[in-house]
């Protein structure tokens, strides 16, 4: 990760400024960051300024720190929680109005909360936001340290590098010159980025950099993502149409039973098109453990898009899964029910109502409810009367003690029509707005039977009932069947998808590649028989991985090829050497795996090094970014 | 609609499945007898390693990757010659703790608790195979993905763990010591699914009939499964740590620590090999859950809807996410590190289990054409 480090590291050095100032701002007018405030006014004004600054500079470091970006990432996932426990106003209304009608006073808390719109409260909101500012403080300067990476070459060798986390040594008898060179080759030809040091002593190389890139592309594709779903919500629409089947739909708002928009959406601009429910066909298993489960939905459509010929339809199926898509709009297939078809003729003996009425499903059977509205009707004397009838609609009847009457199965085995009746005064003309699947019965009067009990009745298909008192008779001709749609503009899903597939793939290199530095160093031995040369290699890998010592130990048996260990050193490690008791070149190891400075600002540091480490600009990253060699 | 020879293949299918459950049984006993002859080996390794490795010094003979392993090098003539690997030295994570050598492994050293283990294992192969029949017939029977209940969805799950179990033995990594508790939970998980979970359900309801179903689903099973093995591990890391940290102050473990955690590997082996999963795993679970948010956007027009599974998918993401950068974060390595691990599955599992059983206003719940 590397990259990633430097941006922290230099962040955590002057980061730190509040804890390094604690005794100046021990003393009398002296502040945090402004240094001792010079008298009157305009040293006030500067001193308040120098503070203010620092402050906002020292805040944003920690904003920008990975400790703060993991409490975030921590926070929003606690943040998250709740909303998957209560009901959401956006996702089920009426769960949550049932939840506050039965909980008062704790419903009245949560909405105080925002319990009821986690995901678009404010304190939802803030959490991600600030995560998401950390995020964007932590890319930028993280990537310009990676272009500098980039264009620069592999720090020198540090002295020590018994210190490296792995470490290998042999003595040879080839000359040092040959040995460094042999091995720059070798790492080439491995493809890793190579620098020769100067004094030809030895070679630094390096690989893995797409472990860096991998990490960037990942962070800056969950920045799109969250562009790309705030888009999305900003500029998408859904509504939902029922449609009779031999009705149609045209793609306006006025046509929509309910609409719901982003707040940068232009209704002008929905997709223009037209279509007809021609047929719908729903089947289900007949036998066997999934009796009464769906087995397939399919509407046929015939559809018009702008410019379309009228006589020239396109034909189309939708069914669950598989969408319509037209244009920018896309038609979902989401319900589907009965429509029992009345005729009612009022007390002159006209018909006053006759046509097939939506009844909703209450179950998997199919039980529908729904509700008739009768508003143009005369009574028997001649007056002005309203009826409204409630009830439920069974497509294979069943009636028993426990669930009254209902349906067995979701196929028109047994289409039954029950209903209650009323008359009086609907209402709709009390200025609430009203649900057409629901009666408001508050000024109807039920219709009885002589011992003053509600008249209930069941119909079958070509039966009629004969209201009380001559008020006329309402027959159940049959039924028809209906679809619910809905319609949606999405918006900016080209982008999450674009920020998803980045994502993923800047995941998976930054989590599979291993960025690694390897440095080999062959010097004349002093300690050994003359002219013979010590070789060290030696790596550096940001994660610990098994891989990156075996990689060592690949590259020291191929080195040895040409740099044959002499017999009496043997193919000698530290390890060994100390087992073996020999005497070996390999300097002690040491106490403290602390590393030494590199040569260049060098950036195998830890993501965060511990306040307080980093005295200032000049103190160099120790080359230990291992997780063991923190200090 | 079931055809009679379905219904057939179905019944064997389940059959199988009871069957794996008798031989991962008979393996639960053998990896308990594993475990018991072992516990007579009195080796103390850890103590040993950290009684005589100077604090923070490179001790040999830890983790030496290619350490005298002779690998035979291809001259350029053609000819080869034989040589032996330069000995590499490592330094590790925990400063200290590096040259506490992995445990002997649940054997302890023992050669009747060795051949235990190995029938054991071999017993294992055999209830994977027979458990894979289950599922393979299962998938027949109903001719679809077999993982669309829970009981299709629990016994794929379990499958793929001991498939991953399986798997890591034969790549040669030191995992034997995962037998015991792995197979333990298989049992249970295959309990509760051939009695609670059991569902003769055949057919998908028309919400599921998707290609998605294939590839979200069974990805999801595959992270879930080997994010379990990860939570293992990370849980013997734990266990284990406590027992090495209180080696290294001097302190004596009780007798269960000294017996069974002495023959685990080392912490570090154990955070090494939980942290590979969970990384390798974690790109997946990424695509698993924009698998999900495409099917969804398919289905209901939207590709994020913060349905209650969603959340969880995302909550569990996250969590792996917050372990990944405790990784990286000063302060947060290692045990703080292995709880949120430890949580981020704890959620997984709650989106398998809690959401379908206890949060009932799901879309996923599939029962209807309006769900
Ligand atoms: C939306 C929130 C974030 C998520 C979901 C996230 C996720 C991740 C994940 C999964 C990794 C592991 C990949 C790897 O190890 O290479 C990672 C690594 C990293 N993240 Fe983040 N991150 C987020 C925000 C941040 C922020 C705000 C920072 C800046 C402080 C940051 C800095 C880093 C760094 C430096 C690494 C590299 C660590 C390493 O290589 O081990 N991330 N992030």
């Amino acid at each position: 990760m590397s990259g990633g480090d430097d941006a922290t590291e230099q962040r955590q050095t002057d980061g730190d400024a509040p804890a390094v100032r604690e005794e100046e701002a021990a003393a009398p007018g002296s502040g945090s960051f402004g240094g001792a405030r010079a008298p009157g006014l305009v040293g006030g004004a500067a001193w308040t300024a120098r503070e203010l600054t620092g402050w906002a500079r020292w805040s944003w470091r920690q904003l920008t720190s990975m400790r703060v970006a993991l409490i975030l990432l921590f926070l929003l996932a606690l943040a998250t929680v709740p909303g998957s426990l209560i009901p959401q106003r956006d996702a089920n209304p009426v769960l949550v109005a049932e939840f506050k009608e039965r909980h008062g006073t704790l419903g009245g808390l949560y909405d105080r909360f925002q319990l009821f719109d986690v995901y678009s409260s404010v304190w939802f909101s803030a959490v991600y936001i600030l995560l998401f500012v950390s995020l964007a403080g932590c890319i930028v300067p993280r990537t310009l340290q990676f272009a500098d990476q980039l264009r620069g070459r592999p720090p020198r060798a540090p002295r020590r590098l018994t210190r490296m986390p792995a470490y290998t040594a042999w003595r040879t008898g080839q000359a040092p010159e040959g040995v460094v060179e042999a091995a720059h080759g070798l790492l080439r030809r491995r493809r890793f980025r190579t620098s020769p040091a100067a004094d030809g002593g030895s070679v630094a190389a390096e690989k893995g950099y797409l472990r860096e890139a991998g990490n960037l592309l990942f962070h800056v594709a969950l920045i799109v993502m969250l562009l790309a779903f705030a888009a999305g919500q900003l500029y998408r629409s859904e509504g939902g149409k029922l449609v009779m089947v031999g009705g149609g739909f045209a793609n306006t708002l006025i046509q929509y039973d309910d609409f719901r928009s982003g707040a940068l959406f232009d209704v002008d601009g929905l997709e223009p098109f037209h279509f007809d429910l021609d047929e719908f066909h729903a089947s289900f298993h007949r036998e066997g453990p999934d009796l009464g489960t769906p087995i397939d939905f399919r509407a046929e459509v015939t559809y018009w898009r702008a410019g379309d010929d009228d006589n020239e339809g396109r034909k189309a199926t939708i069914r669950v899964n598989h969408p319509l898509t037209i244009g920018d709009a896309k038609v979902f297939l989401i319900g589907h029910g009965f429509a029992p078809l009345v005729t009612l003729r009022d007390g002159q003996g006209e018909v006053a109502f006759a046509g097939p009425v939506p009844f909703l499903p209450q179950d998997s059977a199919l039980t529908s409810s729904g509700v008739i509205k009768v508003t143009d009707y005369t009574g028997p004397d001649g007056e002005r009367d309203q009826l409204g009838f409630q009830g439920f609609f069974s497509p294979t009847f069943r009636l028993n003690a426990e669930r009254g009457p209902h349906s067995s199965f979701p196929d028109p085995d047994d289409p039954v029509l029950t209903l209650t009746g009323y008359h009086g005064n609907l209402g709709l003309d009390s200025g609430i707005p009203q649900n057409v699947y629901q009666l408001n019965t508050r000024w109807m009067e039920q219709f009885t039977d002589d011992s003053g009990e509600p008249l209930r009745v069941n119909l079958r298909p070509g039966e009629s009932w004969e209201l009380p008192d001559g008020r006329g008779t309402l027959t159940f001709e049959g039924y028809e069947r209906w679809a619910s749609f809905q319609i949606s503009t999405p918006a900016a899903n080209g982008w999450a998808l674009t920020g998803a597939v980045g994502a993923v793939l800047g995941l998976t290199a930054s989590l599979l590649i291993q960025r690694r530095r390897i440095w080999v160093r062959a010097v004349p031995d002093p300690d050994g028989p003359p002219g013979s040369t010590l070789v060290e290699m030696a790596s550096l890998g940001r994660a610990e991985s098994a891989k990156i010592p075996e990689e060592l130990a690949d590259l020291a048996a191929a080195l040895q090829d040409h740099a044959p260990p002499l017999p009496e050193a043997g193919r000698t490690g530290t390890g060994e050497a100390e087992e073996s008791g020999t005497a070996e070149p390999t300097p002690e190891p040491e106490q403290e795996p602390e590393q030494e400075p590199e040569p260049e600002q060098e950036p195998e540091q830890e993501p965060e090094q511990e306040p307080g480490t980093a005295a200032g600009p000049s103190a160099e990253p120790s080359a230990g970014h291992r997780e063991g060699a923190m200090p | 609609m079931i055809l009679a020879a379905e219904a057939g293949l179905a019944d064997v299918g389940k059959l199988l499945v009871y069957s794996a459950m008798a031989v991962y049984t008979v393996a639960f006993l053998a990896y308990i007898a594993e475990w018991t002859f072992g516990s007579r080996s009195k080796v103390a390794r850890s103590a040993a390693a950290l009684a005589t490795a100077p604090e923070g010094g490179p001790a040999a003979g830890a983790g030496e990757p290619g350490g005298g392993v002779r690998v035979t090098v291809r001259a350029a003539g053609g000819g080869t010659r034989e040589l032996t690997r330069p000995k590499v030295v490592t330094r590790s994570a925990a400063p200290g703790r590096d040259g506490i050598p992995d445990g002997p492994g649940a054997a302890g050293g023992d050669e009747r608790g060795d051949t235990y283990g190995r029938i054991a294992v071999s017993l294992t192969v055999l209830a994977f195979l027979l458990h894979f029949g289950g599922v393979l017939l299962r998938g027949l029977a109903v001719q679809r993905a077999p993982w669309a209940n829970m009981y299709e969805f629990s016994t794929t799950f379990s499958m793929v763990a001991v498939g991953g179990f399986l798997g890591f033995l034969a790549a040669r990594r030191n995992v034997r010591w995962l037998g015991l508790p792995l197979v333990t939970t298989v049992l249970l998980d295959l309990g509760l699914a051939v009695t609670v979970l059991y569902s003769e359900t055949d057919q998908l309801p028309p919400a599921l009939q998707s290609v998605w179903l294939w590839i979200h689903v069974s990805l999801a099973i595959v992270c879930g499964a080997m994010f379990y093995l990860g939570m293992v591990a990370t849980v013997a890391f734990l266990l284990r740590d406590r027992y090495e940290g209180r080696l290294a102050d001097g302190g004596t473990p009780g007798r269960f620590a000294a017996s069974v955690l002495e023959r685990l590997p080392s912490s570090v082996s154990l955070d090494k090999f939980a942290y590979r999963i969970n990384a390798v795993v974690f790109p997946l679970w990424t695509f698993t859950i924009i698998a999900g948010a495409i099917w969804a956007e398919n289905a209901w027009g939207r590709y994020w809807g913060w349905d209650p599974k969603e959340v969880w998918s995302l909550i569990t993401w996250l969590g792996y996410a917050c372990y990944l950068h405790a990784r990286a974060t000063a302060g947060w390595r290692g045990r703080k590190a292995a709880y949120l691990a430890i949580a981020a599955f704890l959620c997984f599992l709650f989106n398998y289990y809690g959401v379908n059983m206890f949060v009932d206003d799901s879309l996923h719940s599939y029962a209807d054409v309006d769900g």
